[in-house]
């Protein structure tokens, strides 16, 4: 479903932020993908949504070439894939309900159909009381849940999690888990990048390694 | 179609809601754009009007027609009978050349002089009136008179249609020109806004495209906010050309009365009034569709 040849990615700069990274993911595993801060995890996850393109080497979405796709060939890309970001870049002008419709107007959605799924994805992320409240109004536990709400509105056969669990306490950490394990059991693909200890103790999910940019 | 349907409210509902974000500043939008607007649609309300109290005017065009010295009675009759007879002409009057000669002795201070002439220099003539009024038909007309057997002169008395007709082409191109200067203000106008709207709504745009938005899908929005903005002016301007006619129209009355006239300034017809919110619509899309091709490419995801 995911794979990497070869890649490497430069910054402007000069600085090598991934460094012959080969690895693949089949459809439907779900991955932990860890290492140190600056290793090179948030620049992995850009590249598979072609946000960043690699200097060199390929990377595969679904057997297609995302590093070369066309400007407008991306949109239909990245509607296959839910992202989670680190910063969650949720919209503040606008209610909760709206943020988790925006992933729907943007594909062409019923409306009445739409209102239906958002209140499926707030339910199953436990925000479904908060639907009018404005995102800034929730904690930041609930506003990466709402983040989650938003990637998974469109059922996406792949969900790209950048530290979902980053400041948060045990408790959220676990409930979050939850969320992306039950998601992983209707068969979708999951990478999640984390360095929270309490979420890798859970055995039995693959990881991915980086250090300085290189598998290890 | 729902679908379709319910996504175009919300894209109103949300454009009008952005428009009047901060109420002054766009309701001082839409009036620049109203008043931009009303100069030449004002100027082009005027021109009509003036068509109007034209064709109200006494006093049609007239050609007259001068007969040779050698006319008799039987020349005479035979051009009555042919003038009666042309689809062009509506009525013809026959002064007799003495007829002429007695009234100018009554009008003109050239009575002395034209009682010491010894014969009457006056030719036998006819007033024709034309069923036409445009300068061109009416001068193929006065051709077509002065070819006729018996005919030395005709003459077009359409002094008042040649200046009539050039005070209006004059109006027309006062418009044309106002229009232009005044439509590329209103795009100016709009291309503005919207860069600001793109600015502000930096955060929204790197999201949807985050999430899979076409860059058509990101354009509806800023194509709507411009759309709705030039319609509004549009009202705004059909709003401050009524407020100047009945403005004028209490003067006018006075000036009217002097001149035992019931005329009045009306306003633009329905389909005026539609083809300028049409019009003003279309602009508004348009610099706002220059604005956003010129804009959002620059705005990339990080
Ligand atoms: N846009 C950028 N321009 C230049 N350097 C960058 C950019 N983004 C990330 N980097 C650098 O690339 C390295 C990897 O960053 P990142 O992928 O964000 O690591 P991680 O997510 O594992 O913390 C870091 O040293 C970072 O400073
Ligand atoms: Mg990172």
């Amino acid at each position: 479903m995911i794979r990497f040849n070869q890649v490497s990615k430069r910054y402007p700069g000069g600085y090598e932020a991934l460094k012959n990274v080969s690895f693949n993911i089949a459809e439907g595993e779900m991955v932990f993908l860890t290492g140190h801060s600056g290793a090179g995890k948030s620049t992995l996850l850009k590249l598979i949504a072609a946000i960043e393109h690699p200097n060199s080497g390929s990377v595969l979405v679904n057997n297609q070439n995302v590093s070369v796709l066309k400007e407008a060939a991306l949109p239909y890309l990245r509607r296959n894939l839910g992202l989670v970001f680190q910063d969650h870049k949720l919209l503040f002008d606008r209610s909760v309900f709206d943020n988790v419709l925006l992933p729907l107007q943007i594909c062409g959605f019923d409306p009445r159909e739409s209102s239906k799924r958002v209140r499926a994805a707030l339910d199953k992320v436990g925000l479904l009381k908060r639907e009018k409240l404005n995102p800034i109004a929730l904690s930041g536990g609930e506003q990466q849940r709402l983040c989650i709400a938003r990637a998974i509105v469109n059922r996406p056969a792949i969900l790209l999690a950048d530290e979902p669990t980053g400041n948060l306490d045990a408790d959220y950490s676990r409930e979050i888990m939850e969320i992306f394990r039950s998601f992983h059991q209707v068969g979708a693909t999951l990478l999640i990048s984390t360095h929270d200890q309490s979420v890798l103790e859970d055995e039995g999910v693959r990881r991915i390694t980086l250090k300085s940019g290189a598998l290890v | 179609m729902t679908g379709k349907f319910g996504h175009q409210r919300f894209l109103i509902q949300s454009a009008l809601r952005r428009i009047f974000a901060s109420p002054l500043g766009g309701i001082l939008n839409i009036l620049v754009i109203g008043i931009a607007l009303s100069l030449p649609a004002g100027v082009y309300t005027l021109l009509k009007n003036a068509q109007t109290l034209a064709e109200q005017l006494p006093g049609k065009p007239e050609i007259s027609l001068y007969l040779t010295t050698k006319s008799n009675d039987q020349t005479i009759e035979s051009i009555r009978t042919r003038l009666a007879q042309h689809p062009e002409i509506a009525g013809s009057l026959f002064i007799s050349r003495d007829d002429a000669l007695k009234k100018m002795q009554q009008d003109s201070s050239l009575g002395d002089v034209i009682e010491a002439l010894d014969r009457n220099p006056l030719p036998d003539a006819f007033v024709v009136t034309p069923r036409v009024d445009s300068a061109a038909v009416l001068k193929k007309l006065r051709d077509e008179l002065a070819q006729w057997d018996g005919i030395a002169l005709a003459q077009l008395d359409s002094d008042w249609a040649y200046k009539l007709e050039a005070l209006i082409a004059l109006g027309r191109m006062l418009a044309l020109i106002l229009g232009t200067l005044l439509s590329l203000a209103l795009i100016a106008v709009t291309f503005n806004t919207i860069r600001l709207q793109i600015l502000t709504q930096r955060e929204e745009i790197e999201v949807a495209r985050l999430i899979g938005a076409t860059n058509a899908f990101i354009r509806q929005p800023f194509l709507f906010f411009g759309a709705i903005q030039g319609l509004l002016g549009g009202i705004a301007t059909l709003l401050i050309l009524a407020a100047g006619i009945r403005l004028s129209n209490v003067p006018l009355a006075d000036v009217a009365l002097l001149y035992a006239s019931d005329f009045r300034l009306q306003a633009l017809g329905w389909g005026d009034s539609l083809s300028l919110l049409l019009f003003s619509l279309y602009l508004g899309w348009l610099g706002a569709w220059l604005s956003v091709s010129r804009h959002l490419s620059r705005i990339r995801p990080q």
